[in-house]
């Protein structure tokens, strides 16, 4: 069926739908993929073990790395596959990582609105949300609703706010503005700081601990 | 027919009734080319079995889009000229 002649004024279940039947399916399909020789188990265990053992924790330290030393900054903006191998984290398969920063004026938010792709090497797997078909969509459609859902209020001086739809191999990386009352923190607490929704676009990185007193 | 950043291009507004990734809301839709990402495997053979090749320019076109600009990674053979 094309997307494009799917009415949604009737009604049906969530795309989501059961999870149950969806992992059914999956293990169908490897089963079948593994009888046809297509892939072997051992790749899709490696595969899956890989996934399941990036985290945000490398993202952050990307962003920390460039909120302490200028020169960090201007490379991860420039090439951020090659910054993540500096400092010799696993960018991932994708040949091209693009790092854009947030500023004073302008803010970033990613989305893949058409499945789900997602700098998964340094950010771990994506949230079911980011996933999910509202989202998808109302980041194209509603953007400023969503982030008020997320809680975030963009700054008074945010003059533009700009969609990354990842619609094919480029994965997208949002460095966030360094929050206030940091200049004394060093780069593991700055790193502490920065969430993994802060680089999605549709949160602030934390506040830190002495702003909140 | 390749772009440079800065070029006015618009989205081919056809119906492709394979795997593709260009989403249907820009179709047909003018836009400005922001970033050169280089070539890649082309999606649309690739997820049947082929090599994806002859690969295809890989473009970041940016679209003012009425809630936000938007921008949307967009292969070359979707891309026309706008004159």
């Amino acid at each position: 069926m094309n997307d494009r002649d799917h009415d949604h004024d009737h009604p049906h279940e969530p795309i989501a739908g059961d999870q149950g039947s969806v992992a059914a399916r999956a293990r169908a399909l490897e089963e079948l993929l593994v009888e046809k020789g297509v892939v072997q188990r051992e790749d899709v265990r490696r595969n899956v073990d890989w996934l399941v053992s990036r985290s945000p924790a490398d993202g952050a330290r990307l962003v920390a790395r460039a909120w302490v030393d200028p020169g960090f900054r201007e490379r991860l903006l420039e090439d951020a596959r090659a910054a993540a191998l500096d400092l010799g984290l696993d960018p991932g398969p994708s040949p091209v990582v693009v790092a854009v920063e947030n500023t004073e004026q302008v803010h970033h938010m990613v989305v893949c609105t058409l499945c789900s792709c997602y700098p998964r090497a340094l950010l771990g797997p994506p949230p079911a949300w980011y996933k999910s078909l509202p989202y998808r969509s109302r980041a194209v459609s509603d953007p400023r609703g969503v982030l008020e859902e997320f809680g975030l209020e963009l700054g008074e001086g945010v003059v533009e706010l700009r969609v990354l739809d990842s619609t094919a191999d480029i994965r997208y990386l949002v460095v966030p503005r360094r929050p206030d009352g940091t200049d004394d923190l060093g780069e593991e607490e700055l790193a502490a700081l920065v969430t993994r929704d802060s680089m999605i676009g549709v949160a602030e990185p934390l506040a830190p601990a002495s702003a909140i007193v | 027919m390749s772009f440079r950043v800065g070029d006015r291009v618009r989205v081919a507004d056809r119906v492709h009734a394979g795997h593709h990734r260009t989403p249907s809301y820009v179709k047909g839709r003018s836009g400005r080319i922001e970033r050169v990402h280089g070539p890649f495997a082309n999606p649309e053979t690739r997820a049947y079995g082929s090599d994806g090749l002859p690969e295809q320019v890989l473009y970041q076109v940016a679209f003012d889009l009425e809630p936000a600009r938007t921008y949307v990674d967009v292969f070359e053979h979707w891309l026309e000229e706008e004159r």
